[in-house]
């Protein structure tokens, strides 16, 4: 049986793994390679790998460390993060990128989308979208969160997979960083029109959050977080058979 | 020393990485002098079944293939280059594949229950139909990493492994010298490294257990 997947997300700056609380306050929290060989030893199902740097000097950087990471570890590698052409795209996956991640990119350029998806494959695009209420409405928001664009996010995704984006990663900002539970309303929404996977990300504060997910929402994939990973406040192997207790299939190592 | 079949189709990185992994010598190319001096194959392949079986022949790579494995050589087709080693493909047509086992490529649709989304992009248990040289250091159960929406069908003659996705599904084939997996052996950790590992063994190459982490947190 197809197992749900638990997916670690490494920010990566200048080289370093941090993690925003909300977007902001960054703070180092270790290696990225070193973190990456250490979750796939624990039983992560994938990893992402998120380049929040804006200089072209942190450009080649993070290539480097997606390199060395891809040459040591094989689980399936995202990459998102200033995304924004296909050369992008190519500059990721010749470093060892299974999947690419767009976001801001898409919303500047939506072709890019159908473009990579012809390109690449389905499988290597993932559309990943910012998503906060305003005034009641799931709105789509740039630049990290902080831009809001005024899109309706159930309509954006919808016409992003109809695109050729072959997975969707939802990321609440209004439960991100706040550590109560993934967005269970908004990931409805999206499931309801996403027949691709869809990664939940945002909100996750303990074991307990991923089951209320995987229960409540049958038609959600993955979970995804950050910091509480890297802080171990929740450990996978821990995670992992707490699932399985809760009758989820998973994968154990 | 193994040769990665370069036919302008996927991603080679991480194949040839988890070769490097562990230990295990490889060349990507697609000249066909080296590919017929290499001890092994591995024909890799994402994307569609059609572009990949006319690059193959456009190259005159898929004869090759063919006079190789009908030479006894190891060969080891993956993801999209596991389904090429069968004698057709009906996705979005019907195409010719290689035809070296029989059976043909169908597509998922219609043949699993509703509600479960296709392609199948994740991790699934392979269960053993036939005991294989290839799984020597995998156990019933094991999970691998999976990402297709076309599967192998009508190919008991050398069927090793299945899925469950709401049925059986193809997992890994093999016969006489001719294998091949559905799922993607360089992205399935450590269960996926074992399955590289025991098809070098084929060829006489022991490679070794994968290297510690140089990282201990």
């Amino acid at each position: 049986m197809i197992t749900k997947r638990i997916i670690p997300c490494l920010d990566v700056k200048n080289g370093w793994v941090v993690k925003g609380v909300n977007f902001a306050g960054l703070a180092d929290v270790s290696s990225p390679v070193a973190l990456a060989e250490y979750y796939s030893e624990v039983g992560a199902d994938e990893l992402v790998f998120y380049d929040i740097t804006a200089s072209s000097d942190g450009r080649k950087i993070f290539t480097d460390i997606l390199r060395e990471t891809a040459e040591n570890v094989f689980i399936p590698l995202t990459v998102g993060g200033g995304i924004q052409t296909l050369g992008d795209f190519e500059r990721v996956l010749s470093c060892g990128a299974d999947k690419v991640s767009v976001n801001s990119g898409a919303i500047a350029d939506p072709s890019i989308i159908k473009n990579a998806a012809k390109r690449y494959g389905s499988q290597c695009v993932v559309l990943s979208a910012d998503v906060a209420r305003v005034g009641g409405r799931f709105t789509l928001f740039a630049k990290g969160g902080r831009v809001n664009t005024g899109i309706d996010a159930v309509e954006w995704i919808k016409k992003g997979v109809a695109d050729g984006a072959g997975e969707v990663v939802l990321n609440s900002i209004d439960t991100d960083g706040v550590k109560k539970g993934f967005d269970l309303e908004m990931l409805r929404a999206v499931c309801e029109v996403a027949d691709v996977p869809v990664i939940a990300s945002g909100g996750a504060g303990s074991v307990s959050h991923f089951i209320d997910l995987f229960k409540t929402l049958p038609g959600v994939d993955a979970g995804l977080a950050a910091s509480i990973f890297h802080f171990g406040e929740v450990k996978i192997p821990d995670l992992k058979n707490a699932l399985a207790e809760a009758g989820i299939p998973v994968r154990r190592v | 020393m193994i040769a990665i079949v370069d036919y302008g189709v996927g991603n080679l990185f991480s194949l040839r990485a988890s070769f490097a992994k562990i230990g295990v010598e490889t060349t990507v190319s697609g000249d066909p002098d080296l590919l017929r001096a290499a001890d092994g194959l591995i024909l890799p392949g994402v994307g569609a079944f059609g572009d990949a079986s006319e690059k193959l022949r456009a190259s005159g790579l898929d004869r090759l293939l063919c006079e190789e494995a009908g030479r006894g050589k190891p060969l080891l087709g993956i993801c999209l280059g596991m389904q090429l080693l069968f004698e057709e493909s009906l996705e979005f047509g019907r195409h010719r594949g290689l035809g070296l086992l029989h059976g043909k490529v169908v597509p998922m649709r219609g043949k699993i229950p509703e509600g479960l989304k296709i392609p199948q992009i994740g991790w699934n248990s392979l269960h053993f139909v036939k005991p294989s040289p290839l799984f020597a250091g995998v156990r019933e159960g094991d999970f691998v990493y999976f990402v297709h929406s076309f599967y192998a069908s009508g190919c008991e003659e050398s069927l090793l492994a299945v899925t469950d996705y709401g049925r059986e599904i193809t997992a890994a084939v093999g016969l006489k010298n001719v294998f091949g997996c559905q799922f993607h052996p360089e992205k399935s950790g450590e269960v996926g490294l074992s399955v590289l590992r025991a098809f070098a063994q084929l060829i006489g190459n022991p490679g070794r257990a994968s290297a510690p982490s140089d990282y201990p947190l």
